[in-house]
């Protein structure tokens, strides 16, 4: 199979499972996300996994990924690079205040049968009208959106790259993002297209599962206000996800649309 | 005589009658280590609500690198990184200094004067943190209400990277 099409399934199959339990979990990783000094950099793993935060099944795409800087501009990843498993980049932190990482996909994603054999097609909008031949059978198209995210803080942690984009589920954190620590309630606000998500079921997964029996999934719903409390009960990095499906697909030919959010957030120690 | 006046008058200012003032024993212990590194350390004062009254003191590298001279290691001392050290401008006259070997330290902080400053009457807690590179970290919290009508003694004992640390509160 073609090495692009190939990525584009697995991508699409670790971000658009429903509301079932996800097989496969996509996350980015920092090396800190805490520094100082005068040239801070960090570096980060991004990789889709069963476990936490072991990258054993594939690497995750970084074409697109976007970097905010404190400033609410844009910032390159540095020494990108794809593995098998996992893809690293460096980002070096030149301003002071919280950085976002985002890995940002949207699109759309057909099914369907053509001479007795199913196949599956990934793309935009712009693309789909010549992507699905004549004949297909079956054509069941879906849009999807899914962000995956972790937060980097040089100094003095600010909010302008925290602003919510209006586009997908998006976390908007209330009590600080870089700033979590164990036994302390934290408070996030999830918003669905810049509006309050209300009802949904948040879960954070500590990593390092795979020294650990069980899971151990905490869980969350959203309130009213799209507000969601977690309380860490211990240090680590924590793989924080929430998914929902609407019907605001964005073209006739999909009438549903699959939206997830993920966040790796670091809880220190007291 | 006017000019005496003044002269009195000045002196009267700068010598209060007696300044309240936290006389502060801080011990660094000696670690039985391959690899020794001098402890990052930050002391100051919480109010009770953990917000910062007072930054006292902050002991990290002070040799100028590439990386910032030693600052770059400064969120290690968590609790202070997050309290309120990262929102200074470092150095800090009176605050910063050089790491310490181990040792005991005396720290005098007056009342009225940097960096301590004036304490509104309250309850605080001082606060030492240290955290050694490729060693652990510890805290060690002193809970005091203030001002004091008598010298009161405080003190505690840390188990790792800090020994004993006792506050002499006077009036």
């Amino acid at each position: 199979m073609h090495k692009r099409t190939l990525k584009w399934i697995v991508l699409a199959a670790a971000i658009a499972t429903p509301l079932a339990a996800q097989a496969h979990k996509m996350w980015m990783v920092p090396s800190a996300t805490n520094v100082a000094g005068a040239d801070p950099w960090v570096t980060v793993d991004a990789a889709i996994s069963n476990d936490l935060f072991f990258p054993d099944h594939h690497a995750a795409p970084l074409e697109q990924l976007v970097i905010t800087a404190p400033d609410g501009q844009t910032a390159k990843p540095q020494n990108a690079a794809t593995g098998k498993y996992r893809s690293v980049f460096d980002v070096e932190l030149s301003q002071q205040g919280t950085y976002k990482l985002a890995l940002v996909n949207r699109g759309l994603f057909a099914r369907y049968e053509l001479n007795g054999q199913k196949k599956r097609w990934r793309g935009d909008a712009a693309e789909l009208a010549t992507a699905i031949p004549a004949g297909a059978k079956d054509v069941e198209v879906t849009a999807s959106s899914s962000r995956v995210e972790t937060f980097v803080t040089n100094g003095k942690p600010n909010a302008t790259a925290l602003k919510p984009s209006g586009q997908g589920l998006e976390l908007l954190p209330v009590s600080g993002v870089t700033d979590l620590v164990e036994g302390e309630p934290a408070t996030f606000q999830l918003l669905l297209d810049g509006k309050p998500a209300a009802g949904l079921k948040v879960s954070a997964i500590a990593g390092a599962t795979r020294y650990r029996n069980a899971q151990e999934e905490m869980t969350a719903q959203t309130g009213a206000d799209g507000r969601f409390t977690l309380t860490w009960p211990h240090p680590g990095m924590y793989w924080v996800n929430a998914a929902t499906q609407d019907d605001k697909a964005g073209v006739k030919q999909a009438s549903k649309r699959r939206l997830s959010y993920t966040a790796t957030l670091e809880v220190l120690p007291e | 005589m006017r000019r005496l006046l003044c002269c009195t008058l000045a002196l009267l200012l700068a010598t209060p009658l007696a300044a309240a003032e936290l006389d502060l024993t801080v011990q660094i212990p000696e670690q039985k280590v391959a690899e020794y590194h001098r402890p990052y350390a930050a002391i100051w004062i919480e109010r009770s609500d953990r917000s910062v009254a007072a930054q006292l003191a902050a002991w990290y590298a002070q040799k100028d690198s590439k990386e910032g001279a030693g600052t770059k290691w400064l969120p290690d001392l968590r609790q202070w990184w997050r309290r309120g050290g990262r929102e200074l401008s470092l150095p800090v006259d009176g605050v910063s200094g050089a790491t310490r070997p181990a040792g005991q330290y005396q720290l005098k902080f007056v009342d009225g004067q940097a960096p301590l400053g004036t304490l509104a009457p309250g309850d605080y807690t001082l606060v030492v943190e240290a955290a050694r590179e490729v060693g652990g970290r510890e805290v060690v919290r002193l809970p005091f209400t203030w001002p004091v009508s008598a010298t009161q003694h405080l003190s505690a004992q840390g188990s790792s990277e800090l020994g004993a640390v006792s506050l002499d509160l006077n009036p």
